[in-house]
């Protein structure tokens, strides 16, 4: 309305102004300085109207916005409700100066997949992971990995969880087939690893990582101090468990981990675990001369990491420094090809430590050591692999990688391997590549 | 009942920090929104921000202390649009909070609210990282900041009903305040339409478009990777000729590359912050926008 009357002013006045053209100099010019001041004032006038019709609008989209319910998705039909799917491409190729294919830790029989990284050039593990929510009340995860063995590609069912959402008072739950929540490194996917494989205790008190079937409970406390407990029970199928003792409820873990904050620059967490499991006549050792164990495995856990960041801004360089130390009792009787069923009681040890530095955004480089050592269990097994080494298993490694983006990532890694070949240089090149869903990282 | 309300006065009287209890506590991942929720909720509000004006929002560790707080937040504030989504999720799985999951009362994004620009959809990583929901960088534009106090003045009304008259009466006033100050920063940045920027990132668009201000380029390549030498010294020859006003970055975004620039071109390089607390000026929402206009007319001198 008000635009339509200072429009229809304008107008007159032009016509008022071609019709008038007798009018003496100063009349002019009176006229044009009012014309210049009413055109300013116009402009203003129409500026701030503007002004309000945008503020209007946006305040029009908010209730428009308002009314959608939160979950709104942007997308129809029945593919609105696809997981969010994506895939990791992994790959390596890796050089011994020793021959890996008798690849043996002394004292240490590795179970389940534990083992070094395939001689030459290799393909990892393909993960394919879907994820999405089941509905208010609970979510769900599937990692399904490809793995190619003795030539034929397998589909292995790593992880396929479902999760509560909605329990009160900070308690949560996990059930179905997950990574256990014990130790530092062990629920972390492959994939975000800082090194091409596994530090030694993990290798050799879990088999690179313990996936069970089974059900977890975690309570977080309401405190600013990060501290959460948890406990999981399950199955009891796979290292160190086996035979699913205890009518399938072979393994059962506690953890308690803290955490928080110093300063503006660090960051730090800490846990301890136990783990307990039952083995029936678990399969350890290599191929030719198989061991058997029966009886009781505990695992006791304790790590630390600490990361820095120049005033907490993560891109541009950051440190982090990780250690974990294990503890494994074993109690119960080992048999095997050429060993004559004997009583087994020890206690081993093992620890890592690690430091992985950013220099600048893309690069990183790191160091490792990681080392084992054992009681000796006695005479009854001297000249087998249970009998302790003259030597603590030990390796050193480092490594640079290189990121792209957050998606893809190229790393070279040295390793002095005085553990399951003696004084061996161990050389590699790795590749993780990421499509699809942009997943979050836990600390 | 009276003695309550004597007991009241006498805390707010004698601020006692013992009575001091807030009832809505808010996790907010930028600073913009822990602001904004102080704004309208006064001390009935304790806000916390998960990040600063330092930190490259995009790139957060989902620390163990951010999990404690979203533990015990009523209301998370995010800028949403994909901003979050490298640590975010990682948060909210782990902190076993369901008043503040995605489609709870207590989950709020910013973005929803406002026009988002650039949305896209295709999605293509070569493109770099793209937010296919449009730019998250909303708070550049404070008419985006006005319609996101309206939405959040509703879920605080909603979640904290006892001091809804509180909220609404503190929303009223600042929203008279904020109107008027956006007059006097269009008015006093009226120099800067049609001026030309080169952004380090893509963080700045809304204030363009708010402005006036034409986006010449990007000391980025590709959205979110680092700038390439390749790239800047291309720069270097575009500009040569054409020119552009000023090189803007964040306070958390490295400064050589603008500088590297600003030297061969003679382009002056400024820092804007993004955010409440990126310069010493910016100490609160109002502060943010006089620091960031007169940070630019400045260059313009």
């Amino acid at each position: 309305m008000r635009v339509d009357f200072f429009k229809g002013a304008i107008l007159a006045l032009f016509i008022g102004f071609s019709g008038d053209l007798m009018a003496e100099d100063t009349d002019i010019q009176t006229l044009r300085a009012e014309l210049l001041e009413l055109r300013s004032d116009y402009e203003s006038r129409i500026a701030d109207l503007e002004r309000r019709l945008a503020i209007a609008e946006q305040n029009a989209m908010q209730a428009s916005y308002g009314a959608l319910p939160t979950a709104a998705a942007s997308a129809s039909g029945n593919a609105a409700f696809n997981p969010a799917i994506g895939v990791i491409f992994t790959g390596n190729a890796w050089n011994y100066s020793g021959d890996p294919e008798g690849y043996a830790v002394q004292g240490f029989p590795y179970g389940g997949e534990a083992g070094p990284i395939s001689e030459g050039l290799g393909l990892g593990e393909t993960e394919i992971i879907m994820n999405a929510n089941v509905d208010d009340k609970f979510t769900a995860w599937l990692t399904a990995a490809i793995a190619v063995e003795d030539g034929e590609a397998a589909i292995e069912l790593e992880e396929a969880w479902v999760e509560t959402t909605a329990l009160p008072a900070g308690f949560g739950a996990k059930f179905g087939r997950f990574f256990s929540k014990i130790g530092y490194l062990n629920d972390k996917h492959t994939h975000t690893w800082d090194f091409a494989d596994q530090p030694l205790p993990y290798q050799a008190f879990l088999a690179g990582q313990l996936v069970d079937d089974g059900l977890q409970l975690r309570w977080l406390a309401p405190t600013d101090l990060y501290l959460e407990l948890g406990g999981e029970a399950l199955s009891g199928t796979n290292y160190p468990a086996s035979g699913r003792g205890n009518s399938g409820a072979g393994s059962y873990s506690l953890f308690a981990n803290f955490g928080g904050d110093v300063g503006r620059n660090s960051s730090w967490l800490a846990g301890v675990s136990l783990l307990d499991a039952a083995a029936t006549e678990r399969l350890s050792g290599d191929e030719d001369n198989p061991l058997f164990f029966s009886g009781d495995s505990q695992l006791l856990t304790a790590q630390f990491v600490w990361k820095w960041a120049a005033d907490g801004n993560w891109r541009d360089r950051n440190f982090v420094l990780q250690a974990e130390i294990m503890r494994r009792s074993e109690d119960g009787l080992y048999e095997g090809i050429g060993l004559a069923p004997a009583l087994y009681d020890v206690d081993q040890y093992g620890w890592y430590a690690q430091a992985v530095y950013q220099p600048v955004p893309r690069w990183r480089v790191g160091g490792r050591i990681d080392a084992l050592s054992t009681d000796n269990p006695g005479p009854a097994f001297d000249g087998s692999l249970l009998e302790a080494p003259d030597s603590d298993p030990r390796r050193y490694s480092i490594m640079a990688d290189w990121a792209n983006s957050e998606f893809s990532r190229l790393r070279l890694q040295y390793t002095r391997d005085d553990a399951g070949l003696a004084g061996d240089n161990q050389w590699g090149l790795q590749y993780i590549h990421a499509i699809g869903a942009h997943g979050a990282h836990t600390f | 009942m009276t003695t309550m309300r004597q007991i009241f006065h006498a805390c707010v009287l004698a601020l006692t920090p013992l009575c001091a209890q807030a009832d809505l506590n808010v996790f907010a991942c930028e600073p913009e929104w822990a602001a904004l929720a102080t704004e309208l909720g006064g001390d009935h509000v304790s806000a916390y921000s998960a990040t600063t004006a330092l930190q490259d929002p995009h790139y957060i560790q989902a620390r163990p202390s951010l999990i404690a707080k979203v533990r015990n937040a009523d209301l998370v504030i995010c800028s949403g649009a994909q901003l979050e989504i490298g640590w975010l999720p990682a948060l909210l799985q782990k902190a076993n909070n369901p008043k503040v999951r995605p489609g709870a009362a207590g989950y709020f994004e910013a973005s929803r609210y406002v026009q988002r620009l650039d949305a896209t959809a295709n999605l293509d990583r070569s493109q770099g990282d793209i937010h296919p929901q449009g730019n998250p960088h909303i708070q550049t534009n404070p008419h985006n900041v006005a319609a996101v106090a309206a939405a959040l003045l509703n879920t605080m009304r909603e979640l904290d009903a006892a001091q809804a008259q509180t909220y609404e009466a503190r929303y009223a006033d600042f929203s008279q305040r904020w109107q008027d100050a956006i007059r006097l920063w269009e008015d006093k940045a009226a120099p800067l339409r049609g001026k030309r920027a080169i952004t380090h990132h893509k963080s700045w668009v809304y204030l363009e478009r708010w402005l006036g201000i034409t986006e010449a380029g990007n000391l980025e390549a590709i959205p979110g990777l680092p700038p390439t030498a390749t790239h800047l010294s291309n720069l270097t020859k575009e500009f040569a000729d054409r020119g552009a006003d000023f090189i803007v970055r964040s306070p958390y975004q490295d400064s050589r590359p603008s500088q590297w620039l600003s030297e061969r071109t003679g382009i002056p390089a400024l820092v804007l912050p993004l955010t409440v607390g990126g310069t010493d000026q910016a100490t609160d929402l109002f502060a943010l926008y006089d620091d960031i206009i007169e940070r630019l007319l400045g260059a313009l001198e």
